[in-house]
């Protein structure tokens, strides 16, 4: 967030632009990048059994002996203090052992922020919890109550009486905006690009278009609530949570509650959806300062309306978007400002201003984005953080532009595809976005769009045809790390502290560990999920998958230098080098002769050894400091509006995606669709409604805060170029974001398409087009 | 949730003789069990009546009788009412979801309690209905789901039925049965509009619990009716507007014309004006225009929801145009 910050990144970058490539991580390609077995199949999740049949284990369904259940009181007001808060009644009700609140709560240090240097913190806000009267935003826990059973503690917490006494509060954006601040950078991004004198250029282009977009408010609805089952034991702090941050997490209680690192095991084997809400909020916090308190267990389970008033989402944005081309299409300008809403004791950024400076190679650019301090819940990441909204904004800019120009939208985009990063010059590791748009046009037969709005229809619907790009950058996390076992059968495990939200973490590195090893699938097993097990980072950023990938990849060369040590002089591989050797057939050969081979049971059995082990680690991702690595995609919708309600119905979804290799056919697919989904929400429904008079968010419930249901969601072709990243572990860039950047711009140009109006206001309910 | 008692009723009159002041009738529990949940509701005992004798049989003068307790997806998929009051078949299956439907009965359906964002809110926000006199957060806040009719300043919220608004247009009665006996009331006349008494919504006395509705023979309107939600997802929302209609044609003009409302105010709204307006007319898009405008010439519009009134206007004459279509 610094100019330090920036001064060092630049710094870095400067240095590796001189730098060759080779000597960089992924400067030599992944083999598995072409040499594949099961890598790049269709796999199955190997949890998929254990959780249709109920078996596997969420935070809240593991067992104790003793538990407790807490229920939250939340603030009523945004900003001010307690000035009376009497206990007594539900003190006395029927199975409460006791409510905490600010007057009885432990001494808990503030959760240090999430940031790029340090892996081990978690907050997603910097304000002190529960440890005075003061109140930050409407919502805030005031009282934790603590009962035998959940709806006795509900039951309670209807009895706690608080009186406050208010203090004005800043909850309006459009008075929020004139004293917004303006960050140094945004996340490992300069904040401000000024490059070319964008405003003359603008000026002087032969068809120009300037328009302003808002996204708003979202909050994340994973079908698991948050919820965590949490016991001290001897000193230490155990807490079985839903999390995409273990050992971040871990770290953090650790901070706030002043413990040793090692004194604080987090367990977290399934997550039921992350999408960036499964991190360290106030509840685990609270619900371990509660067990701490009462001296038993303690199991909190958000309810919808507690997860809204204290999981942050995804903030409001405002985007201006001013689009300069000559007249062949080519981009001479781009501007692109806007606001979005991020209190100064929040921490997670909403960099939507990066979306424009790597998809199109324009001339010259004038970026930069504001962000309103107001007395809010915190932000969280969800789902393509910036992008996601950014590509709204600048996808439906280059929409407006096409049909200004009068030429085909697939075609301005292929003018102005950029064949490196069109701000740094960096060379792209790899990019294929225009053969994604080759892929999806033809899947959904943009040859039947019909250029002129409003003149295709079916009785009272006019259909529409649209298109947008989306994008999400490569990300590879340092010091994620996994141990490879290898047992007296020759078998491998794998175990990392890594995170399963539904997305097929296990799934893959079994595939990729087999392949990498040279084993059948079935000989290779993965744990992950526990802070006992190796450090990895969060799974977030889209970043897990190469991760650990490198971690894994690491640890096979370990492994074996280790296993040509152990094998000694009496084996046909004695005098070679890790290098010379490669692991094929369950065990090494010598890549030069393969005659030359010995497999792992026997390189144990002649050590009398019955394992080995070994550690791996990623390291500093300096590839992405030197190439432009971003992944791309090309997102097709076909819709109908009604001309007498202005009811949307999307008939066709297409998403073709380049993100390099793709691991495994059927994850991958759920993973694209699932973002596509979302995206779909994004685009028709999905709004928070904050009250602005109180701070209050008046959509705490599923029946307010509008997802798609299965109705609204159309057939869905996923579609992949399949082209390497020979920059990236296996060749493959993270998916998990992706899939929701682009579609609502998608679905926006395709009611363009289909009526003739141009909203630029999400979410595109039937009021903005009668 | 407060805690409560549970008592099955084992028939009509053990249910009666077992009301008291705190005591709620319990159908399916899909609105009451989530009111008592979130303690906008409060009840000492809850006397189940959704398991009492629940048929659906035809009456001495043609009509249908339905007991209370008939789950809306039995009635929506009974053969009398689909082939003779199509309108209530689709109302009931444009509302709630499949689960939902096959929990609620009809007498909890007539009494579901509105989905204002204000009302649900007991610890944040303001609400006349929940506590009168307490003030209406409503009127200035989210309003896009809230009435353009007959509201009040002390309550703009809606009724979220989708059934009762074809029950309005089918001209059905309501059966209850209290402490002082038997009592019949049209649907049209049983919920109340807000005016300065939000808190009570229908005519409801203490102790009474509705043990069926009762709908008229069906009139050559009601067999040509249609049922129109517009809302803001494809399913699983309430209406924003609904359109209940049923048209009758000889020699091109209209002898019968059925419009009732949803989504515009505390109750399903019965368009009697425009209905008179359009008997003996020429079914154009341009007279069903006309008319409906004379129905919404009281709307009164909030700041979120303008668009309903225009909305409305398109929706009926969108239904009535196709039922004329259909039938010309």
């Amino acid at each position: 967030m610094s100019k330090l910050q920036n001064a060092i990144i630049g710094g870095v970058r400067a240095v590796l632009g001189q730098v060759p490539a080779a000597w960089l991580p992924g400067g030599t390609p992944d083999p598995l990048i072409d040499k594949r077995v099961a890598l790049g199949g269709q796999q199955s999740r190997v949890d998929g059994p254990d959780k249709v049949r109920g078996v596997a284990r969420f935070a809240a369904e593991v067992p104790m002996e003793d538990l407790l259940y807490a229920t939250f009181v939340h603030s009523t007001i945004a900003r001010g203090r307690i000035v009376e808060l009497d206990t007594s009644a539900a003190e006395a009700a029927p199975g409460v052992q006791l409510v905490m609140t600010h007057r009885n709560a432990p001494k808990m240090s503030v959760p240090p922020a999430i940031g790029i240097t340090n892996l081990k913190a978690a907050g997603n806000h910097t304000l002190p919890i529960m440890q005075s009267s003061e109140i930050r935003w409407n919502g805030q826990v005031v009282a934790v109550v603590l009962a035998d059973t959940r709806e006795k503690a509900d039951h309670a917490a209807t009895l706690v009486r608080v009186r406050y006494e208010a203090s004005p509060a800043r909850t309006r954006f459009e008075v929020g905006k004139r004293s917004a601040y303006t960050p140094e950078s945004l996340l490992v991004e300069r904040n401000r690009l000024d490059k070319g004198d964008a405003g003359k250029k603008l000026a002087e282009a032969a068809f120009k278009i300037d328009a302003v977009y808002t996204t708003p408010w979202e909050n994340h609805n994973p079908i698991e609530p948050h919820a965590a089952t949490i016991v001290w034991r001897d000193g230490k702090l155990i807490v079985h949570d839903a999390t995409q941050m273990i050992n971040a997490t871990a770290g953090s209680l650790a901070k706030i509650f002043g413990l040793k690192a090692e004194d604080v095991h987090v367990s977290s084997p399934y997550v039921g959806g992350g999408f960036g809400a499964k991190g360290m909020w106030d509840h685990q916090i609270l619900g371990a300062a509660a067990a701490r308190l009462s001296g038993r267990p303690v199991r909190i389970t958000l309810s919808r309306a507690s997860m809204h008033r204290l999981v942050g989402g995804r903030t409001r944005t405002e985007q201006r978007v001013a689009l300069g081309a000559d007249a062949d299409g080519k981009l001479k300008a781009l501007l692109h400002h806007g606001y979005g809403v991020k209190p100064l004791h929040s921490v997670c950024d909403e960099a939507f201003s990066l979306t424009g400076r790597s998809l199109y190679a324009s001339e010259s650019f004038d970026v930069v984005q504001h962000y309103v301090d107001l007395d809010l819940l915190a932000n969280s990441f969800m789902r393509g953080p910036g992008e996601t909204p950014g590509t709204f904004a600048i996808e439906c800019a280059m929409d407006e532009l096409a049909h200004a120009i009068g030429m085909d939208p697939i075609e301005l985009r292929r003018r102005n595809a950029s064949t490196r990063d069109p701000v740094s010059g960096a060379p792209h590791s790899q990019n294929a976005m225009m053969a994604a748009y080759d892929l999806g046009a033809a899947r959904i037969g943009w040859d039947r769009r019909t250029p002129e709005p409003g003149t295709r229809r079916d009785g009272e619907w006019l259909i529409g045809m649209g298109c947008a790009s989306g994008t999400f950058p490569f990300t590879r996390m340092p010091g994620s790390s996994a141990r490879i076992t290898i047992d007296a059968e020759g078998h491998a495990h794998v175990a990392s502290a890594a995170h399963e939200m539904g997305m097929g973490t296990a799934t893959v590195q079994r595939q990729h560990t087999a392949d990498r090893l040279g084993l059948p699938l079935d000989h290779v097993t993965v744990t992950i999920g526990d802070s006992s097990l190796p450090f990895a980072s969060f799974a977030g950023g889209s970043s897990q998958t190469a991760s650990l990938a490198a971690a894994i990849s690491a640890a096979s060369r370990k492994l074996a230098t280790e296993l040509i040590q152990l094998a000694g002089n009496d084996t046909p591989l004695a005098g070679l080098k890790a290098s010379e050797v490669e692991f094929a057939d369950g065990g090494l050969r010598s890549v030069e002769n393969p005659a030359r081979q010995e497999s792992f049971v026997s390189i144990l059995r002649r050590a009398s050894r019955r394992e080995l082990s070994v550690i791996g680690e990623s390291g500093a991702p300096l590839e992405i400091l030197k190439f432009s690595m971003h992944s791309t995609s090309a997102i097709f919708c076909e819709l109908r509006v009604s001309e007498v309600t202005g009811e949307i119905r999307v008939d066709r979804l297409v998403g073709a995606f380049d993100c390099g290799r793709i691991l495994n056919t059927k994850t991958a697919t759920s993973q694209f669709k699932g973002g596509m989904i979302m995206g779909l929400g994004m685009a028709l429904a999905e709004e928070t409604l904050l009250d602005e008079r109180t701070g209050r968010i008046m959509s705490t419930s599923l029946a307010d805060y509008h997802v798609p249901v299965h109705l609204d969601v159309p057939d869905i072709d996923v579609l992949w170029t399949d082209i390497a990243d020979p920059r990236a572990p296996l060749g493959a860039r993270g998916i998990g974001e992706i899939g929701t950047t682009g579609v609502a711009a998608a679905v926006a140009n395709a009611v363009f398409n289909a009526t003739g109006k141009r909203v630029r206001e999400l979410p595109l309910t039937l009021d903005r087009l009668i | 949730m407060m805690p409560f008692g549970y008592v099955r009723a084992t028939d009509r009159a053990d249910a009666v003789a077992r009301a008291g002041s705190g005591t709620r009738f319990l159908g399916g529990g899909t609105n009451l069990v989530d009111l008592l949940r979130q303690n906008m509701e409060q009840a000492s005992n809850l006397v189940d009546v959704s398991r009492l004798d629940g048929s659906i049989r035809e009456s001495h003068g043609g009509g249908l009788l339905i007991d209370a307790s008939v789950r809306n997806a039995a009635l929506a998929a009974h053969p009398l009412v689909r082939r003779r009051y199509p309108v209530l078949t689709r109302a009931l299956l444009a509302g709630a979801s499949a689960q939902i439907r096959n929990m609620a009965t009809v007498g909890g359906n007539i009494l579901q309690r509105t989905r204002c964002l204000y009302f649900y809110d007991v610890d944040g926000a303001r609400c006349n209905k929940r506590q009168p006199g307490a003030g209406c957060d409503a009127r200035e806040g989210f309003n896009r789901y809230h009435a353009i009719l007959g509201a009040s300043d002390q309550c703009v919220a809606t009724h979220p039925s989708d059934m009762c608004v074809a029950l309005a247009m089918l001209d059905a009665v309501i059966h209850l049965s209290g402490p002082d006996g038997e009592r019949s009331v049209p649907l049209a006349d049983f919920h109340a509009l807000p005016n300065a008494t939000p808190q009570v919504e229908t005519v409801l006395k203490q102790g009474e619990l509705i043990t069926g509705v009762e709908l008229p023979p069906p009139s050559d309107a009601v067999t040509h009716s249609e049922y129109r939600k517009v809302r803001d997802r494809s399913s699983y929302a309430f209406a924003l507007i609904s359109v209940a209609g049923g048209l009758a044609l000889a020699d091109g003009r209209v002898t019968e014309v059925r419009i009732a409302l949803g989504g515009v105010a505390a109750k399903p709204w019965r368009a009697r004006r425009a209905e008179t307006a359009l008997v003996g007319r020429a079914p154009s898009r341009d007279a069903i225009l006309a008319a409906i405008r004379e129905e919404l010439v009281d709307a009164r519009p909030l700041s979120g929801n303008a668009f309903k009134i225009g909305l409305a206007e398109r929706t009926v004459t969108a239904v009535l145009t196709d039922l004329a279509g259909a039938r010309a």
